[in-house]
């Protein structure tokens, strides 16, 4: 173990922010998968490949010459359709259905996208260049790229607009209306299998600006999806479904947890530390609830 | 309805007993030798498996256009088998049994990566049917005591230790400080031995020693580490990723390093990629087309290079010259031989000494080329933005002066 994390606080400074910033994408990410799942009741696996396949979009903007920053623009709308299109094509069918059925259709839909991008795109690692500059703060201790800050802000801005949206519009208070009750929403003529494939259109749209920031931020392959598929179950399960600023403390959180697992336990285990808290967190919920069960026995 | 049973069943026996017994006879057909080869054309390792089979088939048309292989009086022409492994160990070794067992090849020619070839070759070893392989360079591939695996490349632990001394010649003969970042694959990981042996010889000392996991796309706190600690030399391998991430990430974090050593340069295609942010990244490669190693066929490695690019419309890198070389040492063995019995061909390709276009060729008792240095070149960019790769070592090869120490970021 390294404990230089510690021993530095502009290492700890450094840490935390970039924590921030990337828990903050995390939390969009997260923030679609917990809506699709509280409208609809469906574990999407193949979120990770929805946020690849929009920062291939991104990045084919940035190699015809047009800056990968409008690709937050363009992904979004793009991936809107796409989503559409999975809901009418697959997800229709299991909507209604127990979780394990939908779970596994999702997981089909993960490996499909992964084969089909790999056939489509090349299984070269890409990446967006936006030329952002750095920011330095703290006497030249502490770095952060501006990619990341640009990624961060993005995320708040769409956030944002999105919680307006789903407070103000009407097709927003439909898709609330449907998660509390979708039969009553019916009833109340409410078109539910509309609501369905705009709420699984906006979970595409949020993966692909969350996309379009990786491959500006990061880089992009066609299998490397399921890392974030991982992530943002794991935001979610532990804020909570239909709760906001849950999801976005448990993102950030989650950047933070991240980066401080990369100084102390090593690179190598970072992503097996997230695996390790969600287990934890799963054994310690059921723990928890089995008590609650016997209390109320 | 009985006997129409038994005439179909009798009808289809025949046909797969006639099927089976046509193809193995496979081996050699007619004036062709028939080579099998598995290839991933799909999954993460199809772009190098595309540069594998377009090196195989740019040597094949090569050597027969220019007058085939000579065996027993008779003139042959090469033909190659090519199943795809989607870029899966389990799928090649399959695919090989299959191969040998199915379509009776008798020679194989590798596949692409290491962990694939490891896959592979207990496989062609159980059936002693040799295998010249490309793109394997893992050391746990040549210490298992294997007879019929043969690499016209140099083992990874050679990738970048030469890179170690050159810091150390460059800081007068001291030892140097070395962070290092290697992916956990058995390629990376065989990198990281030959970083360590260098360390141990020349008395430097380790300061930094990641690991990179294999869905690595930020290496931020490794690279805090070296901002923090400043080392004489940052080496990283982690595959295309590795090498992306960190061009990617030094230059967002102005990390000052005055030795960036890596692997996969040109696969990564890192100077296309970043540009002018690549600038002075000292690359290892297996061949690079300014070498001037010969052969009667492809001329030159500049001579191959237009070629290729003639056909396929891209610069070749390194992982197709080499593919391109393991033709030529078939062609050779299977003349020495001149036999197609597969233990006197094994016999021969084990007493291989020549030279190719993309460099000598003498395998070791465990199959490993060890007649043909690495070379290190260095990315060096104009100021219109518009980089190269330059061999700058060993020396004997260097087309251009060593760049050392990297300018640091404030002064570009």
């Amino acid at each position: 173990m390294d404990f230089m994390v510690f021993q530095y606080p502009m290492i700890t400074i450094q840490a935390c922010l970039d924590g921030i910033l990337l828990g903050v994408l995390f939390a969009l990410i997260a923030y679609g998968m917990a809506l699709q799942w509280g409208v609809m009741n469906i574990i999407n696996i193949a979120q990770g490949d929805l946020v690849i396949l929009g920062g291939y979009i991104a990045y084919f903007m940035y190699l015809y010459g047009i800056h990968p920053a409008w690709g937050v623009i363009v992904s979004p709308f793009i991936m809107y359709f796409v989503g559409v299109g999975i809901y009418k094509l697959v997800i229709n069918k299991v909507v209604d259905r127990d979780l394990f059925i939908s779970i596994l259709a999702t997981f089909g839909i993960s490996i499909l996208f992964m084969q089909l991008m790999n056939f489509a795109f090349g299984a070269d690692v890409v990446l967006a260049n936006s030329g952002y500059g750095t920011t330095f703060l703290f006497d030249n201790n502490v770095v952060l790229p501006n990619s990341k800050i640009f990624s961060a802000v993005v995320s708040i801005i769409f956030a944002i607009c999105l919680v307006i949206y789903m407070k103000k519009s009407k097709l927003g208070r439909a898709i609330r209306a449907t998660a509390q009750n979708a039969r009553a929403a019916k009833i109340l003529g409410v078109d539910t299998e509309k609501v369905y494939a705009a709420t699984f259109g906006i979970n595409a749209a949020l993966c692909g600006v969350a996309g379009a920031l990786i491959s500006i931020t990061f880089t992009i392959h066609p299998y490397m999806g399921l890392p974030y598929t991982i992530r943002s179950f794991m935001i979610v399960i532990v804020a909570g479904l239909g709760n906001l600023p849950g999801v976005a403390m448990s993102g950030m959180g989650l950047g933070v947890f991240e980066e401080f697992a990369d100084y102390l336990l090593g690179t190598e285990f970072r992503i097996g530390s997230v695996f390790l808290l969600l287990v934890l967190i799963l054994v310690y919920r059921r723990f928890k609830l089995s008590r609650k069960r016997e209390y109320l026995k | 309805m009985k006997i129409n049973k038994i005439i179909v069943s009798f009808i289809s026996a025949l046909a797969i007993l006639l099927s089976t017994s046509v193809v193995s006879f496979a081996k050699v057909v007619g004036d062709k030798i028939v080579l099998g080869a598995a290839i991933s054309l799909t999954g993460k390792y199809s772009s190098n498996g595309v540069h594998t089979q377009n090196g195989y088939n740019l040597a094949v048309e090569r050597i027969n256009s220019m007058g085939g292989v000579k065996v027993g009086g008779k003139t042959y022409k090469f033909d190659i088998i090519y199943y795809d492994d989607e870029s899966n160990p389990k799928r090649a070794a399959q695919l090989a049994e299959r191969l040998i067992s199915q379509d009776g090849v008798e020679f194989m020619l590798g596949p692409y990566s290491s962990g694939l070839t490891k896959a592979i070759a207990p496989v062609t070893e159980k059936y002693g049917v040799p295998m010249v392989e490309a793109n394997g360079a893992s050391r746990s591939l040549f210490t298992k005591g294997y007879k019929y695996l043969f690499a016209v490349l140099a083992p990874a632990n050679l990738y970048l230790d030469v890179a170690i001394d050159l810091a150390v010649e460059k800081n007068n003969g001291k030892p140097v400080r070395i962070a290092q970042a290697f992916e956990q694959d058995a390629f990376s990981q065989d990198v990281r031995l030959g970083i360590l042996e260098a360390a141990k010889r020349t008395k430097s000392e380790i300061i930094i020693d990641d690991k990179l996991p294999k869905e690595l796309n930020d290496m931020a706190a490794t690279l805090v580490k070296v901002k923090q600690m400043k080392p004489d030399v940052l080496v990283v391998s982690g595959h295309t990723k590795g090498a992306l991430t960190a061009i990617r990430q030094i230059a967002e974090m102005k990390v000052d390093v005055p030795m960036l050593a890596m692997t996969h340069c040109d696969a990564a295609k890192l100077s296309k990629q970043h540009g002018k942010n690549s600038q002075y990244a000292l690359c290892a490669s297996q061949w690079h087309k300014s070498l001037t190693y010969k052969d009667k066929f492809f001329g030159t490695g500049m001579k191959y290079a237009a070629d290729f690019e003639k056909k396929f419309k891209y610069d070749p890198p390194y992982q197709s010259a080499e593919s391109s070389a393991a033709l030529l040492v078939f062609k050779d063995a299977f003349e020495r031989a001149n036999s197609f019995d597969k233990k006197k061909v094994r016999d021969a390709l084990a007493a291989t000494n020549m030279q190719t276009f993309y460099g000598n060729i003498k395998f070791a008792p465990g199959g490993q080329n060890v007649d043909k240095p690495m070379v290190l070149f260095q990315v060096m960019c104009d100021d219109s933005g518009k980089c190269e790769n330059k061999v700058v070592a060993p020396t004997k090869w260097a087309s251009a002066k060593l760049i050392h120490p990297i300018p640091s970021w404030s002064k570009r």
